[in-house]
């Protein structure tokens, strides 16, 4: 343990067990228990905080959430949190990893809602249109294989197959290719990761997609 | 490919899991935490834990019971069961639970449904929907926590609800209930072509094949309780679930 935790460049004395952090925002629109536990599993230590300011001393961040785009813009914009996120995000030190509507928060805006969003993607969040006369139904709603389009520190391209929980109405278009690290099929392709220095984006759900997202959970405490 | 998802449905009675036939007669079969540890190493798609007399015993879902569920489950949750207030439901979402499924509140209230669904998305509010075929072979609505027949047309009442804002309905064959006859496809057919929302259906299933032929006839997803807890003709409690790959097998040509 403490060798591997020294790989990952953790500072450690000696006879203490240090385990990697991730802080999560306590919104309101998010799951996080489901994160939590999944931090935990994975051998990190899930700090949940309702203060915006724990997030300047973050290791890592987690934005989780589910519902509606205006729904959790304002969470956040009344939760106080949008100062020290978009300063994060800016300084580009510490790794956010937007989960589900969270990776939509990071774009500019949503055909959902009418709210800005954060905006460090140059991306939109568009309603799924399936091709006409498509049995598939929406949401998107079970598991589903990703395209991986360049491995990142989050997503390998290992050879097996890896599948998601997905769970959405709505998906993130980037302007820019070089942003999508992974997309999945159901109808249409459907953007299912993003990255761009140490933002990352998943449309799925790592947190309850079995050892496929504890992967994932992984590299983010290596990080 | 978006798969067919294929869920274990686990029935909870005092805090231990059962197992009922046609809705009666729980048999015991083991300690929710072990079954749910187990359907987690089988990495099962997702799991549904009902509690089958909260709402009779006009009873609080047991929270730290779910919180415990939730903590073993490292795919997707659902739960139902006495849950009647948008409280309540946020206390079991903090939880780490992904879906709630209503019956009993859906009916007597649907603006549960509607609240529910405004607050955290329709995607994560599952109505149930249990029918029993009278001697006349004619479906109807049976309320569980009446215990009787409702007037109201069983198709009806599955769309009022998802246009209330429900996201999946789960539909129950009262009669297949534990009884490993195979599902009644015709319901399925019926519901599957007349819902906007993912279908999950449940009731009969004994075999793969069971499976493969509820997808065939318009289901997103087909659960099962029977058919994962008991083993051979004397029911004996053994946990199964089918392989990853077989399941791939059965359904080799995904949704299309």
């Amino acid at each position: 343990m403490r060798s591997q935790l020294n790989k990952i460049g953790l500072k450690i004395k000696p006879g203490t067990l240090v385990k990697p952090q991730v802080t999560i925002p306590a919104l309101p629109i998010c799951n996080l228990g489901a994160v939590a536990n999944m931090v935990h599993k994975c051998g990190g230590e899930a700090f949940i905080t309702g203060t915006p300011q724990d997030l300047y001393r973050a290791q890592r961040i987690i934005l989780a959430g589910v519902g509606a785009f205006d729904a959790g813009m304002r969470a956040l914009e009344e939760g106080g949190w949008l100062k020290p996120l978009n300063d994060i995000a800016k300084r580009g030190q510490v790794p956010i990893h937007g989960i589900c509507l969270g990776m939509q928060l990071m774009c500019r805006r949503s055909e959902e809602g009418v709210l800005p969003g954060l905006g460090w993607f140059d991306a939109d969040v568009k309603r799924i249109i399936l091709p006409p006369g498509s049995r598939l139904k929406v949401p998107h709603m079970g598991w589903n294989t990703l395209n991986i389009h360049s491995a990142n520190a989050l997503l390998s391209s290992k050879s097996d197959e890896q599948r998601f929980y997905f769970v959405h109405s709505y998906h993130v278009v980037c302007d820019d290719s070089v942003d999508v690290v992974a997309s999945t099929t159901h109808g249409v392709d459907l953007t299912a990761a993003i990255s761009r220095g140490h933002l990352y984006g998943t449309q799925f759900h790592p947190e309850k997609s079995h050892r496929f997202g504890m992967a994932l959970i992984q590299n983010l405490l290596e990080l | 490919m978006l798969k067919h998802r294929v869920i274990p449905a686990l029935l909870l009675r005092n805090g231990g899991l059962v197992k009922t036939k046609k809705f009666k007669v729980p048999k015991y079969v083991g300690d929710p935490i072990n079954a749910i540890r187990i359907f987690n190493d089988k990495e099962v798609d997702e799991l549904m834990v009902l509690d089958i007399t909260a709402s009779k015993e006009r009873r609080e879902p047991n929270y730290a019971l779910i919180e415990e569920f939730a903590g073993e489950c490292f795919m997707p949750l659902t739960y139902g069961g006495g849950v009647i207030s948008v409280e309540q439901a946020e206390r079991i979402f903090s939880l780490g639970v992904e879906k709630i499924c209503l019956q009993t509140a859906a009916l007597a209230n649907p603006k549960l449904v509607t609240k529910l669904a405004e607050r955290f998305g329709s995607q994560s509010v599952v109505v149930s929907v249990d029918v029993k075929r009278n001697w006349l072979g004619k479906p109807q609505v049976y309320g569980s926590a009446q215990g009787k027949a409702l007037a109201e047309s069983w198709l009806l009442m599955a769309q009022r609800l998802v246009n209330a804002g429900a996201g999946e309905v789960l539909l129950n064959a009262v009669d297949r209930d534990g009884t490993l006859d195979g599902p009644d496809l015709e319901l399925v057919r019926e519901a599957g072509a007349a819902l906007s929302v993912p279908l999950i259906a449940v009731g009969g299933v004994a075999s793969l094949s069971d499976i493969k032929a509820l997808v065939d006839s318009g289901a997103s997803a087909v659960a099962a309780g029977a058919f994962f807890v008991f083993h051979g003709p004397h029911r004996a409690v053994l946990i199964t679930y089918p392989r990853y790959h077989e399941l791939e097998a059965l359904f080799a040509n995904g949704i299309t």
